[in-house]
């Protein structure tokens, strides 16, 4: 059930690359449970907007707090954070010269200092859990991209994160693929994992989410429910937007 | 991405010798010309050479300094010692060459090597201990390319993960113990290690520690602190500035003057330093190479789940940057070893050296040709090993 204070609140957050202005002062809160879909077209900061969420990039201006916690400049509570926040990148970014196996259990021994038994029981019930199970023994370079991707989910949940951040999760497979890995973030969202989601598929954020953002120049010009956005958005922009992708 | 593996391709039809020299060297009439040209060359240069090995050459300066060449004036009644170590050493490695990957080839090796070894001591009517010797490395090598496997299964894996570094450790110590003595044994100066012996020595101590200072120094360069990235630069632009001698220079014959009389550093141990600082110089640029070519995403994902700084590097970004640039790494290793040839200049009698000094001896003046060739093919062989083992490393890491 959400608790009265949100687990991610970001507020007036600006960012410029020199002289750039990519976040032009970017409101977000997410209850727990919650899985919001962040929408837009390409250079609308959505992509940079949620790697700020990490401490993947850093901002200027505004504030960000993750599960109470503020994110600052304070190398110790970067890596705590990062600890509860897990991430899935467009190129998936498995560590090639380690097994499946390997890149799940890499981050639970060394950051939650877990026995290997205890780290690789974990990612057994993982890969089980994306579908991979025989895969475990394998490099990535074995792989197709939407097993990849799986691994990816996995490695992610393997240090049992509040929130699951996904960067474009599916715009580096085949159309073939996609679909596999949108079956294991929507079971996902149904288990209960709070979820930022920057996404092209327009499937997975009318079945899926809870609240829809679309973002242009830095700003977030629109916020509904899956339902407002599609049948009745407002801002003229959304229209646009939603006439170039239906 | 799935990777195409490259085995699966089908293999065309076996050749006869004739379809090949038709197909690769007479293909067609410019082909064949060139063909012949080279192979009249080939005949002029290695005629000469040929008929000069086997009529006016006089080998008997191999045959009789054959234990100056190898280990110079070590004393003779200690020399049971250098075997030691050498058989220690082809155990050792042995044993890590059937725990990581044994090939039957490696076996053969061992055989092809072993007679060898008994066909040299015969040339050079060498003893029966030294025979002795040679049976005994060959013996234990291919025991242990057998031992190993048998270890990988039956001890838990922990115990050889830490156990083999720690062997090597020890080896290191009983090696150095053996060579220059004490505790029991009759010492010897470190200016008596001459000839291969102080060849393979300097390289392999100059090797081993180059490495991690190399791969600091490339760190350091990176770095974000302007303190260390400026120190880190300077050392390696000055050091790559300066040639070799230069600096052996100033390592063996400045600093003796510039410190204080009562501040006596071994000659060897100079050199060494020299030798060392010298390549973690351009080991750093190398290994920063590597570290460039690794993947910002890479980062970014260890970084994601919560590693720290000093994690990323470790478990994520230097095993990849290193696997990328081992040929450069081992070429690098490859040009130490045949550098430590510069030590004669500043007063180590090593391979050259002594070379030199046999030259020097009125009763094989002239004979040039005989002692270069050979140490020359001395020099090849270790090189080529480290190649063929630059190559297995990498097919072994390549299979990921």
């Amino acid at each position: 059930m959400t608790e009265p204070n949100p687990i991610i609140m970001a507020t007036d957050v600006h960012k410029w690359y020199d002289a750039f202005h990519v976040l032009q002062g970017v409101n977000l809160t997410v209850e727990r449970q919650e899985v919001v879909v962040l929408m837009g077209p390409s250079g609308s900061g959505k992509s940079t907007f949620i790697r700020t969420l990490n401490a993947l990039e850093d901002y200027q201006q505004g504030q960000i707090t993750i599960a109470g916690m503020e994110l600052a400049q304070d190398l110790g509570n970067i890596e705590a954070i990062r600890q509860d926040v897990g991430m899935v990148f467009q190129q998936f970014n498995l560590f090639p010269h380690l097994t499946v196996l390997q890149n799940i259990t890499l981050a639970p021994i060394w950051v939650r200092r877990w026995p290997r038994a205890k780290a690789e029981a974990v990612a057994m019930q993982l890969l089980e859990r994306v579908d991979i199970l025989e895969q475990a023994d394998k490099y990535p370079g074995q792989l197709s991209g939407g097993q990849q991707q799986r691994v990816a989910i996995a490695r992610a949940l393997a240090m049992q994160p509040k929130i699951m951040l996904f960067d474009e999760p599916t715009s580096a497979l085949d159309p073939e693929m996609v679909k596999e890995v949108l079956v294991v973030m929507r079971s996902l969202a149904e288990s209960g994992m709070t979820m930022v989601v920057v996404t092209h598929e327009v499937g997975f954020a009318r079945e899926v989410a809870h609240r829809i953002l679309l973002m242009d120049q830095g700003m977030v010009v629109e916020e509904a429910t899956p339902a407002q956005f599609f049948q009745n958005p407002q801002e003229d922009r959304t229209k646009l937007f939603l006439s170039q992708i239906l | 991405m799935t990777l195409i593996n490259s085995k699966s391709r089908p293999k065309s039809p076996p050749t006869s010798a004739l379809t090949w020299l038709r197909r690769n060297l007479f293909s067609t009439w410019y082909n064949s010309l060139l063909t012949l040209v080279s192979l009249w060359i080939v005949y002029l240069g290695g005629r000469g050479l040929l008929v000069w090995m086997f009529s006016q050459a006089q080998w008997t300066v191999l045959q009789a300094n054959l234990r100056l060449f190898l280990v110079g004036r070590f004393p003779i009644d200690q020399i049971w010692r250098v075997w030691l170590v050498a058989l220690i050493i082809v155990a050792v490695a042995s044993f890590t060459a059937g725990i990581m990957q044994p090939h039957r080839r490696l076996a053969v090796g061992a055989g092809i090597v072993t007679a060898c070894g008994l066909g040299i001591i015969s040339l050079v009517k060498g003893q029966l201990s030294d025979v002795i010797w040679v049976l005994a490395m060959g013996g234990i090598t291919i025991l242990n390319l057998r031992l190993g496997p048998w270890s990988k299964a039956r001890l838990p894996r922990s115990l050889l993960t830490r156990g083999l570094p720690i062997l090597w450790f020890l080896t290191f110590f009983a090696v150095l113990w053996l060579l220059s003595g004490g505790l029991g044994l009759s010492s010897i100066e470190t200016n008596i290690w001459q000839g291969l012996l102080l060849t393979v020595l300097t390289a392999v101590i100059s090797i081993a520690l180059s490495f991690p200072i190399g791969v600091l120094l490339a760190l350091g360069r990176r770095s974000s602190l302007p303190v260390i990235r400026t120190l880190s630069v300077f050392y390696i632009e000055v050091v790559r500035g300066l040639p070799l001698i230069g600096i052996l220079f100033i390592a063996g014959v400045m600093l003796p003057l510039i410190l204080p009389s009562q501040v006596q550093l071994d000659s060897v141990l100079r050199a060494i330093c020299g030798l060392t600082l010298f390549s973690a110089a351009y080991l750093a640029e190398n290994v920063r190479g590597g570290l460039q070519s690794v993947p910002q995403g890479q980062t970014e994902a260890a970084k994601a789940l919560g590693l720290n700084p000093v994690l990323v590097l470790g478990l994520v970004v230097l095993p990849q940057a290193l696997r990328s640039v081992i040929p450069a790494i081992v070429g690098q290793f490859i040009g130490l070893f045949k550098d430590t040839s510069l030590l004669s200049i500043i007063g180590l009698v090593e391979l050259t050296g002594i070379s030199r000094s046999i030259l020097a001896q009125p009763r094989f003046i002239g004979r040039h040709g005989e002692v270069y060739l050979f140490i020359g093919l001395l020099y090849w062989l270790f090189c080529y090993l480290m190649s063929m083992g630059s190559r297995r490393l990498e097919r072994q890491l390549e299979g990921k």
